[in-house]
């Protein structure tokens, strides 16, 4: 997600030849609302947060594993985000990292009714996944919004992410007696495709 | 004994008061999910949803097809609201790939969603009629569903599953003198759905049988995350179509329906209200809508998004329901993720269901607007 030189090549190639496409301007001005609540994340913890994109509406804030709890707690209480709307793992075999990204809303703040703030940290992916055994893991974001529950349950059965600190980590949507690796893992593949 | 089986396969007591029922996962009320049920007689001390009889894969298939391919697929888990779902979609890829949609098909998209919202909803109610052993109020939404559904099909060409979504706009425009015969069933449907008021809703076993059962509180429905007419039954305001309004939502005239009680029959009467708000957008789109131009924005073959990704929520018959596609420059997304109102509310349900009786079971179980097949993917 990082490289921008691929942004630009890919969006002007995707403009060039299409009549009916309008380009969005990639260089417009930062919604000054969104700005205004990355720094605040940004100030209390300094470099442990990155930024990772400001869009209308939608504010993304990448961190460790180390520190999401932190991070997340201050979000809950200083900025009033109270809900998870959804939990995502992201495979990405070829820099070795699972990427678990919390979408966070809020109910009760009726400025923040629009937004949509992006929590995502980067964990170590194991080739010979061991789940709940291996070091693809990081901790639990329960005590912190009640409502990622069923979403992480999904995710350790999925990908493999173990949630520490989660007080159930059975399957959920997969059978009991499911052997092979996590299905939304990139090198599991289906039949003939 | 009973300990060392999963959860679930213990079907004799397991000691002398505590007794392990299975509900599901065939159909009979459960709807191929299975809840593990405890009772202490007629009381229920525990409950365990145990969803995944249905899933199918639906995150992982589109990692394999390009945007386009993934459209009717996509539309699986909910086919009765296959507008709906398709929606965020197409919001999320149009994010993506930078198109602009024209004006004609964001009313024409609000109106099919608007009506797939009542396809659902009557489908919804009919379930929650034969739940409660009401089978007048079966046969009514089955059948007013149909005329919907006839309008539906004159705009896409298919009864229940109409891909009728595409990034860039709809597939094809609406028919001729489609608005007058829309304006004509609607006028009737709402009329129609005053009927339900008198027979269902006012029914007094109907409220003896709700009211008061499975109560959850404002701050319950917060904390858990719900969404949609279990969030909005519970006195939180809270409709994406006015909070987030896409495409044309923030033209139109309409109210957000909210309930304070949060019981099951609050629950099951928001969807409803929700119907007669539906009825006021879509006469008020047909209203304000273009009466000719472009409904579709043509893409090039394959086309592909940046390194970028787009979150986008819709409020559909269930609830939010977002889509998180990632893209990595190829014209297939990198990862698609369907962040569905039936899998969030489903965290209440051992909130509501403990403590109980028995028979109360079903009231509250399909009061919280489930879609299992939803769920599960």
């Amino acid at each position: 997600m990082s490289s921008e030189q691929t942004i630009d090549e890919k969006s002007s190639e995707t403009v060039t030849n299409k009549p009916g496409v309008i380009k969005k301007d990639a260089s417009a001005l930062e919604p000054q609302f969104e700005k205004s609540i990355a720094e605040k994340v940004v100030s209390k913890f300094g470099t442990i947060v990155t930024v990772g994109f400001l869009k209308p509406n939608r504010i993304r804030i990448n961190t460790k594993k180390e520190n999401i709890v932190d991070v997340a707690t201050f979000i809950r209480d200083e900025l009033n985000f109270d809900h998870a709307e959804s939990v995502t793992g992201v495979d990405y075999p070829k820099t070795k990292e699972i990427e678990v990204v919390y979408h966070l809303g809020s109910y009760t703040e009726p400025q923040l009714a629009k937004q949509i703030l992006t929590l995502a940290t980067r964990i170590q992916r194991e080739d010979v996944p061991n789940p709940g055994n291996d070091n693809t893991r990081m901790p639990s974001l329960r005590d912190v919004f009640y409502s990622v529950e069923f979403h992480e349950r999904e995710c350790f059965e999925m990908l493999g992410v173990y949630f520490e600190g989660h007080p159930d980590n059975r399957r959920l949507l997969l059978p009991e007696d499911w052997a092979d690796i996590p299905p939304f893992r990139k090198d599991f593949s289906i039949k003939g495709r | 004994m009973a300990t060392s089986l999963p959860p679930g396969i213990q079907l004799e007591k397991a000691d002398d008061r505590i007794m392990t029922l299975n509900v599901g996962p065939q159909h009979p009320g459960s709807g191929h999910m299975r809840l593990i049920i405890k009772v202490d007689g007629d009381y229920i001390v525990s409950c365990d949803p145990d969803p995944g009889y249905v899933h199918r894969g639906e995150e992982k298939m589109a990692e394999y097809r390009n945007y386009i391919q993934n459209i009717p697929h996509l539309e699986r888990p909910v086919i009765h609201d296959s507008c709906n779902i398709l929606y965020p979609y197409c919001l999320a890829v149009e994010d993506l790939l930078g198109i602009e949609v024209p004006e004609r098909a964001k009313y024409i998209r609000v109106i099919a969603s608007e009506l797939n919202r009542s396809v659902y909803t009557l489908y919804w109610l009919a379930i929650y009629g034969i739940f409660l052993g009401h089978s007048t109020m079966f046969m009514w939404p089955a059948g007013d569903r149909e005329f919907c559904i006839d309008l539906l099909e004159a705009m896409s060409g298919a009864r229940v599953t109409h891909a009728y979504f595409v990034p860039g706009g709809v597939r094809n425009d609406v028919p001729a003198n489609f608005e007058e015969r829309c304006l004509r069933q609607i006028n009737y449907f709402e009329k129609r759905l005053k009927e339900y008021e008198d027979i269902f809703y006012q029914n007094p076993v109907l409220k003896q049988r709700t009211e008061g059962t499975g109560v959850l509180s404002r701050m319950d429905a917060i904390r858990l995350g719900t969404t949609g007419s279990v969030l909005r039954s519970a006195g939180v305001d809270f409709d994406i179509r006015k909070k987030e309004p896409y495409d044309v939502y923030d033209n139109l005239d309409f109210q957000t329906q909210v309930l304070k009680e949060g019981d099951s029959y609050a629950r099951s009467r928001v969807p409803y209200l929700d119907m007669l708000e539906s009825c006021r957008i879509i006469k008020d789109a047909l209203k304000k809508m273009p009466k000719s131009g472009s409904v579709r924005t043509k893409l090039k073959p394959n086309p592909k998004g940046g390194n970028d990704e787009a979150y986008r929520r819709v409020e559909s018959g269930r609830g939010s329901l977002g889509m998180y596609v990632v893209s990595d420059g190829k014209p297939e997304p990198y990862r698609v993720k369907i962040s569905v109102g039936s899998f969030r509310n489903l965290i209440c349900m051992p909130y509501l269901l403990k403590g109980e009786k028995l028979g109360n079971m079903p009231a509250v179980y399909w009061s919280l607007n489930y879609w299992p097949v939803e769920a599960d993917r």
